[in-house]
């Protein structure tokens, strides 16, 4: 026998087997899970009376004062109404804490459950449950993403009474894509911390920690260190440029700030530019032509492979540190 | 007869920490071992070794010849685990928890329906098969983990404090169901510190301590190794040196003198009508009986004794 295990083990020298051995299992079931959890339900209907109410308020907008825009249906996206942000305010609110719910007691779940090892005894390799779990969130995200699309546009439909044009429903897909990412970027987040932490309460607090700095401090502390490290004072152009240019370099390390700038240049086809240059230019501006499709991309571009990346790199993360875990919690 | 698990020099170490040392063990086709010792002595970490769940330090492991270490889904096709206090998703009904259970085996819809079926029926979980798990008291989750564990209709089951955590008739219940096991075939591996609970159930058993197998055999060989016999005569009588008689029987090991009348006996074979005989034709017999100590005892003595010769030797 010892012989026989001597040769067996020169034979095989790697892992046997695929690693997405039980993969659609695991998506199946996650799925089912996060589609029928009372989370997600509150979640997604929270999410739906925003939409409803943002884009009813938008429509008696535009209604009232554009009455000749080319691209009417993206207005329904990006149009606030006092008291109301627009719908797109809202979803990058909301998108971040959908995602964290979806994804902070993803694997430290499963040790307090204690089911982790009664499923990892299962003919399967680890890599499957996570990127099962991993899947699984972004189709939640993408299913209630879409499902949203399709309500806003039904709604603008039956309200404004014009269909979309073509150039409008590629935007508002890429514009899906785009929020998609952005959502894939905190969902990635909250399973690293359910990975790093053992209690589902810690990592969901710091998912959420680290959302609040970046939705509502990180733009203020970029603005502090832009002006204290290029200070104005002769009050130059070059200086003040400057001093733009590196809050918005410090700014973009913010996965909310090039979430923004994806979604302003994808959905006001006017926006020309993303720099500092025509940053006042950006609120609200309507100057000029529209840019075509193919040109609002390559502006993005940067921004939304950002986006992609932040969320490989989070995904790569927990991944590697899920795989070195001890089985017993 | 053909060998189920094999393992040759398997070693685990967290960093200093030494959680199994040297093991060398050998599971038969269709036996029921049992590994026995306290929390910490290795049994977890030698079980998650054998499933592909963590990686050995040093040292092979065959499980039904094939290595858990690079074929982890060839040996976890064949073995069913249930862990220590199983957990179950509670949300989900116990039919819900087998199905995913299926599909991460690969098993088609109609098979899955089938076999999940037949399980409950079997463990006596088909009345509350659509009841969510987390109604269910903890002798039913017990028994719902043997449920999946028979699920994949494995080859050797291994099985992590089976009795855990069971009151008293449960725990009956459960040994009654793991003995079903081995009457079906399966080779059955199972760790316990309830030592008493499970050496009823075991073919052989294996006792643990500080990481290492440092006792391995029946109970009854174990009995004779450390307490010289497996037979406990407690005796009562008297006469003249009923001590000297009683020492005389065949079979007797050693003789000592409790308190007054009372003696206690250690034997390898039952010799009560020999003794019996004995000192009625010396003296007066008053009372006779037997025990047959426990693997508890077995274990207790066994390091009254490492630590009385380590004394000795210091």
């Amino acid at each position: 026998m010892s012989t026989q295990v001597a040769q067996a083990s020169a034979e095989v020298p790697r892992r046997e087997g695929s690693p997405w051995t039980g993969l659609w299992a695991v998506v199946y079931k996650e799925l089912a899970d996060h589609l029928t959890g009372v989370r997600m339900q509150i979640l997604e209907t929270l999410m739906l009376l925003t939409a409803v109410g943002t884009v009813y308020a938008a429509t008696q907008s535009i209604r009232q004062t554009i009455g000749e825009d080319p691209f009417l249906f993206l207005r329904l996206f990006t149009t606030a109404r006092e008291p109301l942000p627009s719908f797109v305010g809202f979803l990058g609110f909301l998108i971040p804490l959908t995602a964290i719910a979806l994804g902070f007691d993803a694997i430290n779940g499963e040790y307090n459950r204690r089911t982790l090892s009664r499923v990892l005894s299962q003919p399967i390799y680890r890599d499957a449950l996570i990127l099962g779990k991993f899947l699984a969130g972004l189709a939640t995200l993408a299913i209630t993403l879409v499902a949203l699309w399709v309500v806003v546009t039904g709604m603008g439909l039956f309200v404004l009474g014009v269909p979309p044009g073509g150039e409008e429903v590629a935007r508002g897909v890429f514009f899906l894509v785009a929020t998609l990412a952005y959502a894939g970027i905190w969902m990635g987040l909250a399973m690293l911390f359910s990975a790093v932490f053992r209690q589902p309460a810690t990592s969901a607090m710091t998912a959420i920690a680290v959302w609040l700095l970046f939705a509502v401090f990180w733009d203020m502390l970029a603005a502090l260190v832009s002006q204290a490290l290029r200070p104005t004072q002769y009050g130059g152009v070059a200086e003040e440029l400057a001093q733009a240019r590196l809050h918005l370099l410090l700014a973009r390390f913010s996965p909310n700030t090039l979430y923004a700038e994806t979604v302003i240049a994808l959905l006001n086809p006017s926006v020309r530019s993303l720099g500092p240059v025509l940053i006042t230019q950006l609120e609200g501006a309507v100057l000029g032509t529209p840019l075509p499709l193919g040109q609002s991309l390559l502006i993005v571009w940067p921004q939304f492979t950002a986006l992609v990346a932040v969320v490989i790199l989070l995904f790569a993360a927990t991944y590697v540190l899920f795989q070195r875990q001890e089985v017993r919690a | 007869m053909s060998v189920a698990v094999e393992t040759v020099g398997l070693t685990k170490r967290y960093g200093q920490v030494v959680a199994v040392q040297d093991l060398n063990l050998r599971l038969h086709t269709g036996e029921v071992f049992g590994m026995l010792g306290p929390n910490g002595s290795g049994k977890t970490t030698t079980i998650l070794m054998l499933l592909g769940l963590t990686e050995p330090t040093a040292g092979i492991a065959r499980v039904l010849g094939w290595d858990p270490t690079r074929q982890p889904l060839q040996v976890k096709r064949r073995v069913g685990y249930l862990p220590d206090s199983v957990g179950f998703y509670d949300e989900l009904t116990a039919w819900e928890n087998l199905r995913y259970t299926a599909a991460l085996n690969g098993l088609s819809s109609a098979e899955a329906n089938r076999r999940i079926g037949e399980v409950l029926e079997r463990m006596g979980l088909a009345d509350v098969a659509h009841r969510k798990v987390g109604t269910f008291s903890r002798g039913m989750k017990q028994r719902l983990g043997l449920a999946d564990v028979l699920l994949k209709q494995p080859q050797v089951a291994i099985l992590d404090e089976p009795t855990l955590g069971l009151d008293p008739e449960a725990a009956l219940e459960f040994l009654d169901l793991i003995r079903s096991l081995k009457r079906d075939g399966l080779t059955v591996l199972l760790a316990s510190h309830l030592l008493h609970q499970v050496q009823s159930v075991c073919d052989r058993v294996g006792l643990f301590h500080r990481g290492r197998m440092v006792l391995e055999g029946t109970v009854d060989e174990l009995r004779e190794q450390v307490l010289g016999g497996a037979y406990r005569i407690h005796v009562q009588a008297r006469g003249s040196d009923v001590e000297r008689v009683l020492g005389e029987v065949p079979g007797v090991v050693r003789v000592t003198r409790t308190d007054g009348d009372a003696y206690r006996v250690e034997a390898r074979v039952d010799c009560r009508p020999e003794i019996a005989r004995r000192v009625v034709a010396t003296g007066e017999l008053l009372a006779l009986s037997v025990d047959r100590p426990g693997l508890d005892e077995v274990y207790a003595r066994y390091f009254q004794q490492l630590e009385a010769q380590a004394g000795g030797a210091v």
